[in-house]
This record gives structure tokens, C-alpha cells and sequence, in this order.
């Protein structure tokens, strides 16, 4: 466990810079933007002789009914979330070719030697760059975007507290805590999502002599071509699309954060009590539906069976 | 004594080239031993063997362990240096001391830190601002940390200054070898390892072509510096050598009668370099 431990140590160590600092920055971009946004905002009004805020919008709030304060509750909530849209589908960059390299880096630059001339196995290694990808890069990512999240909240109370608009009032309708708890809830679903991609990154990672990149994106494309070349799938009584979207997109595009979503088959539409609040497309008690869906766990049996082998090649690679 | 490496039959086939070829050798504990050999004679593909680093035909049994399939136990009592420039770039010193102190039960912190006292190093470097000679200096403070039963150093000193090629060799020596531990070097640069060796093995194209111990070498060959005028008669003698020096000749013979090569002229005992050249004559041809 111990051993275990400095495993994922290491690895956070040498991708400091992709785990860490690249959701850093992305959230500070992120802030940045919503900043502008803000400033320009306030120069067209100026310009324009707007008077946003005032005793208008109080006004306007105070005569809204509970609809309506839902709904700007529901908007603040969409608002906090988007921070974790845009440092998610970083993240997901970031895990993708993390992957890519993890078991090809050190073949190359030869320091695989250093790495094994230690008592740790393969598979230990493995794991702990497995853990380091669907593990510590969500954990990191989503923190950062709660944090961006929760200053963007701020900073939209303190425009409008400006503007004479009593902000606590407004931003009491939305609901931080219930979007924390939804973002954190949805990593352990987002690390089983993702294990037929890690597994087939890796794989092409511990087993290509070369550009593993290359490897991993040609041999599903090429497949796929032929497969819609020669309707292979008809065969299977299944469209060709059926093939790009649960075999080559799995295996590819699942590191990207919330990529499950596309893949609602009917259990978006099962849950009756979807409502019209947005949180609920992402609230536990509607994405852990996907726990029931074969997709996933044959997702997680398929990327088991590529980390075995990635594990396999790394036993066996010597052309270092 | 006990056997550290046993090897019978070890065979090894690349897609078109034999590396090893049947070899069988054994190796004793406390010994320092050089397997020296021409480039691709099959020197690494021994090591790797050794280091359960590559798949292979045969038996070899390494500090009772088989390193095909019990290599994570048996990396606990054997380190290696491929060669100077495999540690991770990125690493930085503080971590390195830091990784290997908590995933090797028998390294010793305090005395990888007192290895580095004496160098120029500092705990925030990274690796990729060393130069060659701090790479290995790192390197060797950590191994020399580990209490491990057998090193296996291949190539240690390639490419480094000769100040840094003493330094490695005595530190090794002065803290870090005993009478428990077993030392396995392969190089090209053999008059410096020459002195510390206790055994010496010769491979060419993945045989051993000479296996036996220093002791051994000085009493089996003799070099003899001979005049012009007993050139003819060392010649019948069928030295496995023999070079011209301001107008006389240096033969090298294996197992000739010390009186017979006395009368001739000056004996004495050949460089494992000489020894080597002789050995290998042809091999590039």
C-alpha cells in the first residue's frame, strides 16, 4: 500500500504540470473570461444609457414569483457548472495523452531501466498510473472547478450588490452545495466511464515500438472504414453507426468527462421525474442509472482485458 | 562459497542473431567479475538475462530466484545501472532519495544523503541540469544505498571524464563492496577496471571464451618480450599473439612452461587489454 502510494506520487510528480497546473490555469482563464464578460457588460450599458440593476431589477425581484426566482436559481447553477465544462474537456485532453505516454515515455527516454531496476511489479505500476488517469486528474479537476465556480458566484454578487441589487437574496436561489455534491458524486461514475479508453491508451502505450499516438487513433479508424466500407455490422443486424459510436468513440473518447451523457439510451427518458430543473441531467439519482447499463460494466470488462495486456507488454517490451 | 548466478545452457535468439549460445557460467558470492566482449557479442543480453529483462532458453537461476517469473522479489537483492543516462529527466534529487526510500525495503537513507554530501549535488536539482558525471553520481548514491546482494553495472562510465571514471570505481570499492555482496561490470574501458577485478569472463558472439579468475590469468599467460634471434623458436611455441616493440617481439602465450619462456627473455604478466586483443582477434573481420 505503501508502495502504492508513492507509485501515484511519482506519477503526479512527473504530470504535475497536466494535473495540476493545466485546470489551474483553465479555471483562471475561465474566471478571466467571465471577468470581461462582466466589463463589457457594464461599458455597453454605460454606453448605451442602460441602467441595469437599480431599482429596476429589484423591483423585478421583488415582484417575481417563485417561478421565476427558480428559474435564476436554475441559471446561477448552470452558470457555476460550466466552469467544470470547459476544465473537464481539458482534463479529458490531458488524460487521453497522459495515457499515451504512461508506459511509451520511459521506453523512449530509457529510464524504464531505472523504474525497473526497483521491486515494483508491473501490474502495480500499471495501476497506479490506471488510478492516477480516472482517479487524481477528476479529483484535481473537479476542486478546481468547484473553487472557479464558487468565485464566479462571488464576483456575480459583487457586480450586482453594485448595482444596488441585494445579491445574497438572488444568489440564495441558487444551489451551490447541490452542485459540489453533483460534480464530486459524478467522479466514481466518470473513473468506470472511462476504462475502456485508459485501457486502450495504455495498451497502445506499453505495446507500440513507436508513435503509440498514431496507433491508438489509426487502428480503430481504419477498422471502422472498413467496417462501414463493407457493412461488416449488417451482419450483426446493427447499423454501421453502431460500431463509430460503441466501439471507436469507447474506446477513444470516453477520457472526456460527461461523454456518457450522449449515450442516455432511454434512461433519460425512463426517469420520469426528470423535471425542468437542469441539475437533475446530472444529479446522482439520474447518472447513476448508468451503473444498470451493459454499455458500461462490458466497457469496464473490455478495458480490464487491455489493461492485462498492457500490463503483459510491459513485462515483456525489451528494446530499451 | 555460494553461488550467486548459475547458469546452464542460456540461449538467446534475436529475430536473425543468436545472442547467447548454450552459455553456462557460474558466479560466486564476494566476487567482482568483468564479462568483457566486443560490441554485440551478447554482453547486455546476459545482464538483461540476469535482470529477468528479457525472455530466454535455459536455466538460470539468480540468488536462488528465477528472474522470468520471480523478478519483483528478486529486484529487492539486486541493482543495477544500465547506463549513465536512464534516470528520469524530471526527477528531481529530493525525489528520487524520496521514491526509492519508501518502495525499497532495504535502502538506507542516511547513507545515500552522506554519498551526496560529498558531491556538488542539491536536493531541488532536477536531472535533466546534471551533466553526465552528476547523473551517475546520483545514481550510484542511490544503489550504494540499497543493500543488495548482487549489482550488476553495465557500461557504468561510458561517456564520462576520467575524473568522474575514478571516482566511480573507488567509491565503489572503498563504500560499498564486501565479502557479501557480488559485483557484475561489463566495459569497454577495461585497463581501469582492471585492478579491482577478482574474475574475469570473456563472451564473443554469444560464447564464453574464457572464464576464470585473476589469480588464474597470471599464471596461465605470460607475456615475453624476445630478440629477433629467438623469434623462430617462441613462434613454435604457438603464442596466441604476437606484436613487434623497437625491433622485438611480444608474444603472448596460454599455459607455456615458465622455465621455456624465461630462457627466451623477459616474462611477465600480460594486461587484461592485451589478453583481450589477443582473444578477439578477428572477430570484426
Amino acid at each position: 500500500m505503501k508502495t502504492f502510494y508513492w507509485l501515484v506520487k511519482r506519477e503526479f510528480w512527473e504530470h504535475r504540470g497536466g494535473f495540476l497546473w493545466t485546470p489551474l490555469i483553465t479555471g483562471a482563464i475561465f474566471l478571466i473570461l467571465n471577468i470581461m464578460a462582466v466589463i463589457t457588460a457594464e461599458v455597453l450599458g454605460v454606453r448605451h444609457g442602460i441602467q441595469v440593476g437599480g431599482e429596476n431589477l429589484q423591483m423585478l425581484i421583488a415582484k417575481a414569483d417563485a417561478g421565476d426566482l427558480r428559474h435564476i436559481g436554475d441559471g446561477l447553477d448552470i452558470a457555476m457548472m460550466s466552469a467544470m465544462g470547459l476544465v473537464g474537456v481539458v482534463m479529458g485532453i490531458v488524460v487521453l495523452f497522459y495515457c499515451l505516454g504512461a508506459l511509451y515515455d520511459d521506453r523512449r527516454d530509457r529510464s524504464i531501466l531505472f523504474w525497473k531496476s526497483l521491486p515494483i511489479s508491473n501490474l502495480d505500476t500499471v495501476f497506479s498510473k490506471v488510478v492516477s488517469a480516472v482517479v487524481v486528474a477528476p479529483v484535481i479537476a473537479v476542486v478546481v472547478s468547484i473553487a472557479a465556480g464558487v468565485i464566479q458566484l462571488v464576483i456575480y454578487a459583487l457586480v450586482l450588490s453594485l448595482h444596488g441589487v441585494n445579491a445574497w437574496q438572488l444568489i440564495g436561489q441558487a444551489h451551490p452545495l447541490r452542485v459540489i455534491a453533483t460534480l464530486v458524486s459524478n467522479i466514481p461514475l466518470y473513473a468506470l466511464w472511462a476504462i475502456p479508453s485508459v485501457g486502450w491508451l495504455m495498451f497502445c502505450s506499453a505495446w507500440a515500438r513507436s508513435k503509440p499516438f498514431l496507433w491508438a487513433v489509426a487502428v480503430p479508424a481504419v477498422l471502422g472504414l472498413l467496417v462501414s466500407w463493407f457493412g461488416i455490422m449488417g451482419l450483426f443486424r446493427l447499423p454501421t453507426i453502431w460500431f463509430w459510436k460503441n466501439i471507436v468513440q469507447r474506446i477513444l473518447l470516453s477520457v472526456f468527462p460527461g461523454s456518457n451523457i450522449a449515450y442516455d439510451d432511454g434512461s433519460l427518458t425512463a426517469s420520469a421525474d426528470f423535471g425542468d430543473d437542469p441539475l437533475n441531467v446530472l444529479s446522482p439519482l439520474h447518472t447513476y442509472g448508468l451503473l444498470a447499463s451493459p454499455n458500461l460494466w462490458i466497457g469496464v470488462v473490455a478495458g480490464a482485458v487491455l489493461l492485462a495486456g498492457a500490463v503483459w507488454f510491459r513485462r515483456v517490451r525489451d528494446d530499451s | 562459497m555460494t553461488a550467486v548466478v548459475t547458469a546452464h545452457g542460456l540461449t538467446k535468439h534475436y529475430k536473425n542473431a543468436l545472442a547467447l549460445d548454450d552459455v553456462s557460467f557460474r558466479i560466486e558470492s564476494g566476487r567482482i567479475v568483468g564479462l568483457i566482449g566486443p560490441n554485440g557479442a551478447g554482453k547486455t543480453t546476459a545482464l538483461k538475462a540476469i535482470l529477468g529483462l528479457t525472455d530466454f532458453q535455459g536455466e538460470l537461476n539468480v540468488l536462488g530466484l528465477d528472474p522470468r517469473t520471480q523478478r519483483d522479489r528478486l529486484m529487492e537483492q539486486v541493482c543495477f545501472i544500465a547506463d549513465v543516462a536512464v534516470l528520469p529527466r524530471w526527477i528531481r534529487v529530493r525525489e528520487a532519495i524520496d521514491f526509492v526510500a519508501h518502495v525499497h525495503p532495504r535502502f538506507n537513507r542516511a547513507k545515500c544523503e552522506a554519498f551526496l554530501a560529498r558531491t556538488k549535488l542539491t536536493p531541488n536539482q532536477r536531472v535533466k541540469q546534471m551533466s553526465k558525471g552528476m547523473i551517475v553520481q546520483l545514481h550510484l548514491a542511490l544503489v550504494m544505498a540499497i543493500d543488495a546482494r548482487l549489482l550488476v553495472l553495465d557500461e557504468p562510465t561510458l561517456g564520462l571524464d576520467i575524473l568522474y571514471r575514478k571516482q566511480f570505481y573507488q567509491s565503489l570499492l572503498e563504500d560499498y563492496f564486501d565479502e557479501n555482496k557480488t559485483i557484475i561490470v561489463t566495459t569497454h574501458q577495461v585497463e581501469e577496471i582492471e585492478h579491482i577485478l577478482t574474475d574475469l569472463m570473456f563472451i564473443r558472439d554469444g560464447k564464453i571464451v574464457l572464464d576464470t579468475d585473476m589469480e588464474t590469468v597470471g599464471e596461465r599467460f605470460a607475456e615475453v618480450l624476445v630478440g629477433a634471434d629467438k623469434a623462430a623458436a617462441a613462434r613454435s611455441l604457438k603464442p596466441l599473439d604476437e606484436r613487434q616493440v623497437f625491433g622485438k617481439s611480444i608474444f603472448l602465450f596460454d599455459g607455456a612452461d615458465r622455465a621455456t619462456l624465461e630462457s627466451m627473455g623477459e616474462v611477465r604478466r600480460p594486461t587484461v587489454s592485451d589478453l583481450f586483443v589477443a582473444t578477439m582477434k578477428g572477430t570484426y573481420a
